[in-house]
């Protein structure tokens, strides 16, 4: 089902843990819609020092972290900004249809971290995110589109079954 | 490394004497029931010893009665479309419970594309149906109610003969989906009083694509597939007649063995769950602590995800289930574990372990031992987990 590197990543994760006194902290998803994700930062001249994850989440979810934390250690701020989910998903070979939500979460969690180290550096005080019951699939970049999950063709948000496969996808959204 | 399957809901093991009734019948019973010919009679033969054991390891009054399907999913589509065409002019409301399979949910969900009704009756915390509850939602429009004989995620066993009771004395016909019982526990269709029910043989050491339709005479039944006059007008095609071989020969196989089989389950069970309990801290065992399958035990593990511990299991050889909605793709938890109350974080660490005649204690203690490590990499990974 996943390829070597997912399958590499995700008995060997790279990264795992907290950061004691983080730079900054991002933190995406939430366990009710099956995914939770946590990036901790050590930031030194503008510069990604140190990065740890922890995620509650399948194979892809934990693939997907260990993956982002390898890409991310060692760049500058601006270099990592410009990972992308889609980035993360290419450098693991793919992941399967249906756990592309997965990757949507890696890249986000590392973004909201650097704006929380920008936020405190400019003394900026945002609310906490409130974290919602349900999927906000417009939060995610690259993840606007939503998908039936079992034919994988493209709906509407607001679809109640999926045009291809008459599946009921109401409860989806 | 011994290969320990623990996941004998997905596809139970094609027991021996199973294989060589299918291998026989491979190479010298390969004709068509149909045929007036000897080679037809040889398989018309073959095909009524099948029904006749199949018959009689449900309590079916008649072999007639049995209709040969591919598997559950067939049967169940069978029971309630063909119950719902043939009574379309009756009526439009259906009955049934909030923790069926899938076969039976999406089925009814197709139903409702064509304006049939269906209320759904919730189950309490053990994931049991209450009969008095489906008598109060049966309306003047009802011509079905389908409730499934034990459930395939946390195995608790519905009061179906209570059930019967109330559907017989309005006259509506009621659908059993017992494709986790038949095979596995007692199941007989007179005492229960059901009018139809499903089953599958590779819940009870028979091969997968193959499985039947009880229906009681007189169950006014569309057929789901029209041509020529098999198994009584009421499934169109040439029979699957090595699979059902193999469905008869399991059959005998149940019939022979099942006292043996549950009480070995049952002891297994007991090992199992105390196991778990004493092994891992923060988790719940799912369903009726008594009234519930004997090869079956979920657990719903806090903190982490299913299909991470499944993963992790089968590197080390051991092959279990999980109804995480990550593994099941669809990105839902598990309606049956949302249905007893679990919530979808819970939900989300569920496995659902099954095993079988050939499982043996030691393979459940090396289970627990490789599961404690597991669900300590994954905690230890997961945010939700602090300790």
């Amino acid at each position: 089902m996943y390829s070597n590197t997912v399958m590499d990543h995700f008995k060997n994760p790279r990264n795992v843990g907290e950061i004691e006194n983080a730079d900054g902290i991002g933190e995406v998803g939430n366990p009710l819609c099956g995914d939770m994700m946590s990036i901790y930062l050590k930031i030194e001249n503008e510069t990604i020092k140190d990065i740890k994850f922890k995620t509650f989440g399948c194979g892809a979810a934990i693939a997907v972290s260990s993956m982002l934390t390898e890409m991310a250690k060692g760049k500058t701020l601006e270099e990592a900004k410009k990972i992308t989910n889609k980035s993360v998903a290419e450098a693991l070979e793919g992941l399967p249809k249906n756990k592309l939500h997965c990757s949507n979460l890696g890249a986000d969690a590392l973004h909201l971290a650097i704006q929380d180290y920008e936020d405190k550096k400019a003394g900026i005080v945002r609310p906490k995110p409130k974290r919602e019951d349900k999927h906000n699939h417009e939060e995610h970049e690259g993840g606007e589109k939503c998908t039936c999950p079992y034919c994988s063709i493209e709906v509407t948000e607001d679809a109640l079954f999926c045009t291809g496969c008459g599946h009921m996808l109401k409860e989806l959204h | 490394m011994k290969l320990i399957n623990l996941d004998y809901i997905s596809a139970n093991p094609i027991l021996p004497e199973v294989q060589e009734a299918m291998i026989a019948a491979l190479r010298d019973n390969y004709g068509n029931p149909s045929s007036p010919h000897q080679l037809g009679d040889l398989a018309a033969e073959a095909l009524q010893k099948a029904r006749e054991s199949t018959a009689r390891l449900i309590n079916s009054p008649s072999p007639q009665e049995i209709v040969f399907t591919s598997g559950g999913t067939e049967s169940i589509n069978q029971a309630i479309k063909g119950v719902a065409m043939a009574n379309s002019k009756k009526g439009n409301h259906i009955v049934t419970s909030n923790i069926e399979h899938n076969a039976v949910l999406r089925t009814l969900r197709r139903l409702r594309m064509l304006d049939y009704k269906v209320s759904s009756v919730a189950v309490d915390e053990n994931g049991r149906v209450n009969p008095a509850d489906v008598a109060k939602a049966i309306t003047d429009q009802t011509i079905l109610v389908t409730i499934m004989h034990s459930n395939n995620e946390i195995g608790t066993i519905q009061p179906i003969e209570e059930i019967a009771r109330i559907t017989r004395e309005q006259k509506i016909p009621l659908h059993c989906d017992a494709v986790t019982s038949v095979g596995v526990i007692p199941v007989d269709v007179r005492k229960l009083g059901v009018d139809l029910l499903s089953f599958s043989a590779n819940q009870f050491y028979g091969p997968s694509g193959v499985g039947g339709l009880y229906v009681r005479s007189g169950t006014a039944l569309w057929p789901l597939l029209d041509g020529g006059v098999q198994e009584n007008n009421k499934r169109a095609g040439t029979e699957n007649l090595i699979g059902i071989i193999g469905l008869g020969a399991a059959a005998e196989l149940a019939i022979r063995d099942m006292d043996s089989r549950i009480s070995h389950c049952l002891t297994l069970k007991k090992k199992l769950i105390q196991g778990l309990e004493e092994t891992i801290d923060d988790l719940f065992i799912n369903g009726h602590p008594e009234l519930s399958l004997p090869n079956l035990v979920s657990v719903s593990i806090k903190y982490i995800e299913g299909e991470g511990i499944v993963l992790m299991l089968d590197e080390e050889k051991i092959l279990v289930s999980t109804r995480s909605a990550c593994a099941a793709g669809a990105l839902q938890a598990s309606h049956v574990l949302l249905a007893i109350g679990r919530d979808f974080a819970d939900a989300q660490g569920t496995l659902v372990i099954t095993f079988g005649q050939e499982t043996i204690a030691e393979d459940i203690d090396r289970f627990l031992g490789v599961l404690k490590t597991v669900v300590q990499t994954l905690r230890e990974m997961s945010p939700l987990y602090k300790k």
